[in-house]
């Protein structure tokens, strides 16, 4: 893929009302926005609308653009505002500030998968996780799609927000340290916890299909 | 020597994937993995995580809208 221009350019581009600008952020973007957003609402119908919606709004406010942050940055605060707003009307989510991330310290594989003080082996697993049927080439099983996309909507929303960006996205750490605000570092807790949520939900779906 | 326990070691694995553990604790990881399958096969699933995450499709926008949003861009008073 092509690197779109730099921002400076980008958005005298959009302001100058370039239309192949908007074009090309239009189509480089609105795939992604779209996954992230189909993460809080409950359709696919809806999550498009969502997207719709993000880019009214930039068209309206892209000439109050400050560049304080990076123009895909600002844009997606608006898409994960947004989508935040809609998936409460839905009731797909309560708003975060009443969800709790849950705490960092806590283990992110249950503790009974390892042997404790004064069996033979304190710490190590009892029984290493299951062997996973090989993967599919490419293609995802309509199946493991959605169970993702159900991981992903049972997640609390920074993690969510993480997870999405980095590694269905692509993005790199520091633009989504930007977007939500947080350090490295707790960004770095926030993608393990939500990493470490959705492998046991496929390891819970790789075995129990295998013991079906 | 290799004091690390797997349990410790599920929770370094992103930090291992993202270089953020230091040189000593690095070393430490790779060699408690050289010697148990169990931890080895878990930072493999995590990684299979992200690449399964990678996969899910990214619904392009629709002809209809992409159409109304470039008309809308087109239009709007400067």
């Amino acid at each position: 893929m092509d690197d779109l221009p730099v921002d400076s350019v980008l958005v005298r581009r959009l302001c100058d009302r370039d239309e192949s600008a908007f074009a090309l952020v239009l189509d480089r973007w609105s795939g992604g926005m779209h996954r992230l957003a189909r993460s809080y609402v409950s359709t696919e119908e809806s999550a498009a609308e969502v997207v719709q919606e993000t880019w009214l709004a930039v068209i309206e406010g892209i000439d109050h653009f400050e560049g304080r942050s990076s123009l895909r940055t600002w844009i997606y605060r608006i898409l994960t505002n947004t989508a935040k707003r809609r998936g409460v009307r839905e009731h797909r989510m309560i708003p975060s500030d009443e969800v709790q991330d849950t705490g960092s310290g806590e283990p992110t594989v249950d503790p009974r998968r390892f042997q404790s003080a004064g069996d033979p082996f304190p710490g190590h697993w009892w029984e290493a996780p299951a062997v996973w049927p090989a993967p599919e080439s490419g293609v995802l099983g309509q199946e493991v799609r959605e169970l993702l996309l159900a991981a992903l909507a049972e997640l609390p929303e920074r993690q969510r927000i993480v997870i999405a960006l980095r590694d269905a996205e692509g993005w790199p750490a520091e633009e989504v340290c930007e977007l939500l605000g947080i350090t490295a570092a707790n960004q770095r807790v926030l993608l393990h916890r939500a990493r470490a949520f959705v492998r046991g939900k496929l390891e819970k779906y790789y075995t129990q299909e295998a013991t079906s | 020597m290799n004091e690390l326990e797997c349990r410790q070691v599920v929770e370094q694995v992103t930090a291992y994937l993202e270089r953020a553990l230091t040189p000593a604790e690095e070393q430490a990881f790779v060699d408690h993995l050289a010697d148990c399958d169990g931890c080895d096969r878990y930072l493999d699933q995590i990684r299979r995580t992200a690449q399964a995450l990678e996969a899910l499709p990214a619904d392009a926008l629709t002809a209809e809208s992409r159409a109304a949003l470039l008309e809308t861009f087109r239009t709007r008073p400067s």
